[in-house]
Formats: structure tokens, C-alpha cells, sequence
């Protein structure tokens, strides 16, 4: 198949001499730039603007039990630097993603992480069950963000216990040896304390972090401008939302593996989650800006990280987290200028 | 299968209420069918807060010139980021997406063809035009608009047409109503075999419905809000039959954005229609 991007400027000058690959748990992958859950179907769609096997991982649309009309439109809202979804887990169900989507990804040879959907705990668990009879996946997202339905449908990832419930009963029902990362929502008082039920409940990694919810109103019809209301809010509007969570989920546990996500649109923004303590990044609504993104991104980091003298991407991981460098000794031909100077 | 390319603006000309911008699109012409789709960035993201690109119709293509490859796009100047591309001045450079969607479904044989546009839902309509009289179809053309101002591709419809009818709201050019008002005389006098409409869902919808009572086809072109445009966010969608009788909530960019017009459930649009695959439980229906 012939590669369809003509995009001048996107082929590195030269390629620059780093180390690109990263682990997330027993995991190696080539690039830490991964592609985000619900903006990259299956990977089909943005395989004609770059070879989707060159990143680190094709992370798929969150898949249900059974197939899924999702919600009404509009679906959709712009909003500064951002957008607001509420698209209902619209899906073929997950008989139909293993035969057409998993078994095409496998053919086309692109790392995967297949993530999933619930609205129960035993709905995860099932969904688990079913991925670990057919394999060809590297590792599992839990989107833990869907509504519950014991609970009113409030969402899993706002409270510990329901999280952890959730991440046991994927973690039994998955092959010891395949990494299952949880997904966390910003929407919580203390991401760090969802994050450490998720860890010991069995997460071998998070990823961080889903929508934070948000709402607008049409000025014009005076209503609200979502079909569904509330949505959720992406984009580079979230980013800071995103780079806070990583580094405070990062404090917490120094070693888990973590995928960063959140309006990441250039090498700079990923270089900045990989600088707070993400392993690996997933961009997301940027592909609707330009779907060669996650490739261009992954060149850009590339250079950007080289040029700070990082051999490898990994030794970037959390340094922003070192301890502040010593004060330089003053000079011996100091002015010894009064203080208040 | 769609190209990303960097384009450079050649021109933005005013026509009515609208512009036409021309673009270079290395590689676009060749691949452009009629009732493809272009997708714009608004800007980049280091200068532009507005993260979706923007789709237009492609209105027509020139495959070669001095320009090489380009594109011609109408763009209704209607929010910021239409407002930004119609600013565009020669040598501008833009980010540019196509072809996507699929494209008008052609007749194999020589066919009398009815061309329905609603303001610059025209746009592919020309582009459409010049395929079908190459393939030796008859085409009569019906614009219609709220206003004179806001038809577009008059004078290019006359120069393809075997007729061309016109219809404004108010009266200001050609029959004062609607095009659907005198679609069903219209059929009957070309002996039309295939409807082809571009415009409002409202106007769609009628055209669909007059055309499945005449028992001929429709091909319609939708405009639902898109995100991507390329298929992966799933924002426009609207439930369509398909084949095996089924509704899905299909998407338009990549699935559309035309469709049958006897296909797509169009008092249903906006919502998920009950027996749509996968569609919510019914409330006390479920245990």
C-alpha cells in the first residue's frame, strides 16, 4: 500500500540519535506515542495518512459487550482550543471488533491495546474473558469512565471502591502475562487516591486522563447544544488538567508504568507528559485537526528530546520531578552587593 | 483514498453571499470524484484555538494549468473559522484533506438526470453535471435558495443544463417557493431517471420523499457536523437502512455523505430510532 501523506516538513531532516523505545510494564514498544482511545476507531481510518505499525500502539475505540448505537445528535461541540463529545460508546460489539478490527490490526502487524467498556463490573470482566480466548492484543485499557449502572449511572472512575472492583475483576479474568492499564477520569477530588485503589486492586499500569465533563449552551436555540447534554471536554484546553494529574499520580507511585494523555498536539506537549512522569503518550483530538498526527508528533519528540540531550526517552520520564540543582558557588570576583539589590 | 497535502491559495472570489476558494491540491484533482469532500485546518494549533478542521463539497477540480493540481472550494462565511479561511489571500498556505466520502453514484448507461441544489448545496452539483454529460446523460437543474443572494452556480448551471429552473423564498429571482414545489412536474417532463440533491436535511428529505413516490432514485448529499471528517470520532452520524434492512448509525463522512435517498430515515435524524442496531433498551421493555 502506498503511503498517502504529502506533508512537507513532516519527514525529519535527519533523524535524530535517541533511543525512542519505551516499556509500559513487560511491554516494549518502539515509540512512547500511542494513538487515544475513541480518536482512532481501529487504526484503519488513520493508516492511510501514516503507517499506523511506526508508533508505539494503536490504543482502540472502547468496546462493549454488544453492539451499540451510541447517543442522538448532536454529538458534537467546538469549544476554545478544544471539543465537547458525547458520542455513547457507538460500537459493533466485541464479536465484531475481534473478527474485523483485532484480526485486521494483527494482520497489519501494529501493536494494539484494546480497550474496554462497562456498564458493570461484570461486563468488564466478561469482555476480558472473551479477549484472553482469541489474543493478538499487547495489553488492555479499562475505561472505567462509563456509567454504572448499580449506581446511578455515576461513573466508576469517580469513586476507589468501584474502580478497584472493576480493575480485580479484569485483572483475574485476563492472562497474568497481558499488562491491564485503568483509565482515570480528572473528574475526582484526589486522582492519587483513585490511582493507588486502581494499583493495588491489580492495574499494572494507568493511563490518565479520560475527559473531564463539561457542558455548552447554543446561544442561538437557547438549549443545550449536545443531544446528550453534558459531554466530554478534550483538546489542548485540558492539557494542564492532564500534565497536574500525571505528576501527582507520578508522586504517589515512582514506578508504575503510566500513559499520559490530554490535548497533546506537538513534541513540545508530549515531551512536557513524559517530562511529569508518563511512560508513553496517547494523542488524541489533535487527529481530528490532522490525522498524521501521532506520527508527526512522534519526529518532533524525537528532535526535541535529543536536542535536551536525552540519549534515550526513558531518561526523560519524570525529570521534572529531580531535585532542584545546587545553588552555583558564587564567584570569587563577586561585587558583594548589598542583599536588597 | 485520501491525501494530506499542503496547498496554497490561488484565489478567493466572491460569488453572491459566498466564496470560492482555489487551492492547489497536489494529487487531489486526479483522485476527486463529484460528491467528494475537502477537508481545511483552521490555521495551526500553535496560533489557532479552533481544533476542527472545517469540510467543504469539492466544487470542481483542474487536474493541470499553471497552478498544477487544484481544488475549488465554496466557502459560506458563517463562523470563525469560515470567516478565517475567506481572509485567505493569494500564497497563503492551508492544510488540506481530500477526497474524502464517497461520491455521487453515476448511471452506467445514458440517463435523464435531475439536479437538485439548495443554496450553495450546489457546490457539487457542477462538478456532478460535467461527469454525467460526458457519460451522455440528460441533466436539468433546480436551484433554490432563501434568496437571490444566496444561490450559487447559476450561469455555470445554464452553461451545462439542458433547463434550468430557479426558486427563491422571497420572490427575488426566478418562481417565488421552494424547489421541491414543482419537483414532481419536473420529473415528469425530463422523464428523469435518477434524482441528485445537495442542501438543507429539510429539503433533502422532500426531495427523497417525491422522488421514491415517482419511483425513481435519489442520491442525497448531507451536511451532518463533522469532526474528523475521515471516520474515527463519530459525530455525524444518522441512521440509515441498510441492505439487510437493518438501521445503523452510519457515519456520513465516511460511509455518506451521500446516500440513497429512500435509505436514510430522515424524520429520524437526530435521534437513534428504536430499532437501530444496538440501540438503548426500551425502558420496562428489558428485564
Amino acid at each position: 500500500m502506498t503511503r498517502a501523506v504529502v506533508r512537507q516538513g513532516s519527514v525529519a531532516a535527519a533523524a535524530p540519535n535517541i533511543d525512542m523505545s519505551t516499556r509500559l510494564g513487560p511491554v516494549g514498544l518502539p515509540s512512547p506515542v500511542l494513538t487515544a482511545s475513541g480518536c482512532a476507531a481501529s487504526g484503519r481510518e488513520l493508516d492511510q495518512f501514516f503507517d499506523i505499525t511506526s508508533i508505539g500502539a494503536v490504543v482502540t475505540k472502547s468496546i462493549m459487550m454488544e453492539p451499540r448505537s451510541g447517543r442522538a445528535t448532536p454529538r458534537m461541540a467546538e469549544t476554545p482550543s478544544g471539543m465537547l463529545n458525547s458520542i455513547g460508546l457507538q460500537g459493533p460489539g466485541v464479536h465484531a471488533f475481534i473478527e474485523r478490527d483485532l484480526a485486521w490490526l494483527r494482520e497489519r502487524g501494529a501493536r494494539v491495546i484494546v480497550s474496554i467498556a462497562g456498564g458493570t463490573t461484570q461486563e468488564f470482566e466478561d469482555l476480558a474473558k472473551i479477549l484472553r480466548q482469541h489474543g493478538g492484543f499487547d495489553a488492555i485499557e479499562v475505561n472505567i469512565s462509563c456509567p454504572n449502572v448499580a449506581d446511578r449511572g455515576q461513573v466508576f472512575a469517580c469513586r476507589a471502591d468501584s474502580s478497584a472492583a472493576v480493575i480485580s475483576g479484569v485483572r483475574r479474568s485476563t492472562d497474568p502475562s497481558i499488562p491491564i492499564f485503568a483509565k482515570l477520569s480528572p473528574d475526582v477530588t484526589d486522582i492519587a487516591t483513585i490511582a493507588l485503589a486502581c494499583v493495588r486492586a491489580g492495574a499494572d499500569g494507568l493511563s490518565l486522563i479520560n475527559t473531564t465533563l463539561g457542558m455548552v449552551i447554543d446561544t442561538e436555540t437557547m438549549r443545550p447544544a449536545l443531544a446528550g447534554v453534558t459531554g466530554g471536554l478534550s483538546g489542548p484546553a485540558i492539557r494542564p488538567i492532564a500534565v497536574r494529574c500525571i505528576w501527582q499520580v507520578r508522586d504517589v507511585l515512582p514506578d508504575i508504568p503510566l500513559i499520559g494523555m490530554g490535548g497533546i498536539r506537538n513534541g513540545a506537549d508530549a515531551f512536557e507528559f513524559i517530562l511529569a512522569g508518563a511512560d508513553a503518550v496517547s494523542v488524541g483530538t489533535v487527529t481530528f485537526h490532522d490525522p498524521s498526527a501521532p506520527a508527526r508528533i512522534h519526529g518532533e519528540l524525537a528532535r526535541l528530546a535529543s536536542e535536551r540531550g536525552f540519549a534515550s526517552v526513558r531518561d526523560a520520564v519524570s525529570y521534572a520531578h529531580r531535585e532542584p540543582e545546587p545553588e552555583p558557588e558564587s564567584d570569587d570576583d563577586d561585587l558583594g552587593l548589598p542583599e536588597w539589590v | 483514498m485520501p491525501v494530506q497535502v499542503r496547498g496554497e491559495v490561488v484565489s478567493v472570489r466572491r460569488a453572491g453571499q459566498y466564496h470560492v476558494l482555489t487551492v492547489t491540491a497536489p494529487g487531489v484533482p486526479e483522485l476527486a470524484r463529484p460528491g467528494n469532500f475537502a477537508t481545511l485546518a483552521i490555521g495551526d494549533l500553535d496560533s489557532s484555538g479552533l481544533i476542527l478542521r472545517r469540510a467543504f463539497s469539492i466544487h470542481g477540480v483542474q487536474s493541470r494549468g499553471i497552478y498544477g493540481g487544484t481544488i475549488d472550494l465554496v466557502v459560506a462565511d458563517s463562523g470563525p473559522g469560515t470567516h478565517w479561511l475567506v481572509q485567505r489571500r493569494r500564497g497563503d498556505v492551508l492544510d488540506i484533506v481530500a477526497p474524502l466520502g464517497k461520491p455521487f453514484a453515476l448511471p452506467r448507461d445514458p440517463a435523464s438526470c435531475l439536479l437538485v441544489g439548495g443554496g450553495y448545496g450546489s457546490a457539487p452539483l457542477v462538478f456532478l453535471a460535467d461527469h454525467l454529460r460526458a457519460r451522455g446523460c440528460r441533466v436539468d437543474v433546480i436551484l433554490g435558495a432563501s434568496t437571490e443572494e444566496k444561490l450559487f452556480g447559476v450561469l455555470e448551471a445554464k452553461r451545462i443544463a439542458s433547463t434550468v429552473a430557479i426558486t427563491t423564498e422571497d420572490g427575488s429571482l426566478g418562481g417565488t417557493g421552494l424547489v421541491t414545489d414543482h419537483l414532481r412536474e419536473a420529473i415528469e417532463r425530463a422523464k428523469t431517471d435518477v434524482v441528485y440533491a445537495c442542501g438543507p436535511m429539510g429539503m433533502l428529505a422532500a426531495v427523497a420523499g417525491i422522488a421514491s413516490d415517482a419511483g425513481i432514485y435519489s442520491q442525497c448529499a448531507v451536511e451532518e457536523s463533522m469532526a474528523c471528517g475521515v471516520g474515527v470520532c463519530m459525530t455525524c452520524v444518522l441512521p440509515v437502512i441498510g441492505d439487510d434492512g437493518v438501521t445503523r448509525m452510519l457515519r456520513s463522512c465516511v460511509e455518506g455523505p451521500i446516500f440513497r435517498g429512500d435509505r436514510v430515515r430522515w424524520a429520524d435524524v437526530g435521534t437513534i430510532p428504536p430499532d437501530t442496531l444496538g440501540a438503548p433498551q426500551v425502558e420496562g421493555r428489558t428485564s
